[in-house]
């Protein structure tokens, strides 16, 4: 089996355009949350959303090409053009043709949709744009990003909510590792700030009212926030070869189904897919010096990830940080993985941990090392990333720190 | 506390359920009746539109009987009456 490198990472999101903001936001542990202003807010229970700030498609595409890609899938071109800038991979290149595109996300263009079947019902209005197909579908990420790099190899996406690009980047871990490609260009994205699609989330009663705050005792629910993320992956020996700057390795994946409930989660689920990634990776649970944590703010996700993580660490969780980035960027749904997992590198490459912000009161169901507020120095050899969805569906990744290689 | 009110939050309860309402009764808790987390949030958004009206996030995550869930749309329903009485007057 090959070993993987990251020789690319991309994000936008409302810690900003691109992973430079993105790290010194990170750093400084200053949180994107702030009113939403892509929809009435007024009509809702929940005021804050994490929203790509001061965002205009006209600086990034032409108009015709912002007006055919739903604001999800342009977030996920965006993401991959950073990306694919810092590896040094150019279209036309023969292991870009033969490339895998693997791009997870939850709700994909539902906002497209959202507005033309509001025109339907609300104008009656006798037709809907015909580019609501295209840009709904959950793959125009996906095959955006192939049309622009002339990726003719295995392209799809994975939607398994806030799992989708976990599961989307371990699978292009394991096709480069096992040779069915060489480079893989995968991550997520998501834009869910449309009213449809907010007012379900109300629905569901999971959202803060204020802020979003995991592990706090005092913590009210999750902040929704958009994003796009990407990484590219090749093997290792192919990086060094070619002389490019190596991010890090993947090294293990592992992922899990409850099996309990739509909604609720376990902690036997993610003690699963955590062992099944220090299997996948060759670990012993000592080996891990940082987790970023799926950490989402609600009630039910945080002390059952807490009890998850140390039925697998034990005592050696006492001294090892996880942190919840979506502290800042909020939880980005399908592009959540994809997001952290960058979060997750820059942390290795930088030497720092980025903090849980707006942490205000230890939860004793929540008995972690959260690194309250404040960015602390110092670096791991071995990351986790976590990402636990409804539905069940878990997802680890196990990423090594570049300076180890 | 109306009989009528309640009959009304049984039914809902019930229709959400898709069970008897005889077997519901005020004092059952959400436990004996089988009602998980997600059973709860579709039971508020049956008696929200029963009773056009919104019950908060935080005085749901405490409701866990029939008791409390009636006498929660009570005091909601006392205030929306208020608030609408002096366009009334």
């Amino acid at each position: 089996m090959r070993r993987v490198a990251v020789t690319g990472i991309g994000a936008i999101s409302a810690l900003g355009k691109n992973v430079a903001e993105f790290s010194a936001a990170l750093r400084a542990g200053r949180p994107g949350i702030r009113p939403i202003e892509l929809v009435d807010r007024s009509k809702l229970r929940f005021k804050n959303g994490a929203e790509v700030p001061g965002y205009r498609p006209e600086d990034y595409l032409s108009g015709k090409e912002a007006n055919m890609i739903d604001r999800f899938a342009q977030f996920a071109l965006l993401a991959a053009r950073e990306a694919m800038a810092q590896s040094g991979l150019e279209k036309g290149d023969e292991a870009l043709h033969r490339a895998t595109v693997i791009a997870g996300s939850c709700v994909g263009g539902q906002s497209t949709e959202d507005d033309g079947f509001a025109d339907l019902y609300l104008k009656g209005r006798p037709r809907v744009n015909p580019l609501t197909i295209p840009k709904t579908m959950a793959n125009a990420g996906a095959s955006r990003i192939s049309l622009e790099y002339g990726v003719h190899g295995a392209v799809y996406t994975i939607s398994t909510a806030c799992s989708s690009s976990n599961h989307a980047v371990g699978q292009a871990f394991w096709a480069v590792r096992s040779g069915a490609t060489d480079i893989a260009i995968t991550g997520g994205s998501e834009a869910m700030f449309s009213m449809g699609i907010l007012k379900a989330w109300e629905a569901m009663r999971v959202v803060s009212p204020d802020t979003c705050r995991p592990f706090s005792k005092d913590r009210r629910g999750l902040i929704l926030g958009e994003a796009g993320a990407m990484l590219v992956l090749e093997p290792l020996d192919r990086a060094r070869a070619r002389g490019v700057r190596i991010l890090g390795e993947i090294v293990g994946f592992g992922m899990s189904s409850d099996a309990h409930h739509l909604t609720q989660p376990s902690v036997e689920g993610p003690v699963m897919a955590l062992e099944q990634a220090l299997a996948d990776a060759g670990l012993a649970p000592e080996q891990i010096g940082y987790i970023n944590a799926h950490g989402t703010g609600t009630m039910a996700n945080d002390p059952t990830e807490s009890s998850a993580i140390r039925a697998v660490f034990g005592r050696h969780a006492d001294g090892m940080p996880v942190s919840s980035t979506k502290s800042m960027h909020g939880h980005t749904l399908g592009a959540a993985g994809a997001l952290e997992a960058v979060a997750t590198l820059i942390s290795l490459n930088e030497g720092f941990f980025p903090p849980t912000a707006n942490f205000q009161e230890p939860d004793p169901e929540c008995d972690l090392d959260v690194v309250p507020n404040e960015a602390r120095e110092g670096v791991a050899e071995y990351a986790l990333s976590n990402s636990f969805a409804f539905g069940g569906l878990n997802a680890v990744l196990v990423i090594r720190a570049p300076a180890s290689l | 506390m109306s009989d009528d009110l309640t009959q009304r939050v049984i039914a809902s309860i019930a229709e959400a359920q898709h069970m008897e309402p005889e077997k519901i009764t005020i004092d059952s808790t959400f436990e004996e009746l089988g009602i998980d987390s997600l059973d709860g949030i579709n039971i508020l958004f049956i008696v929200e539109t029963e009773f056009d009206i919104s019950i908060p996030d935080e005085a749901a995550q405490q409701i866990r009987t029939v008791r409390e869930m009636v006498d929660g749309v009570e005091k909601l329903m006392a205030e929306k009456q208020a608030s609408s009485a002096p366009s009334q007057s």
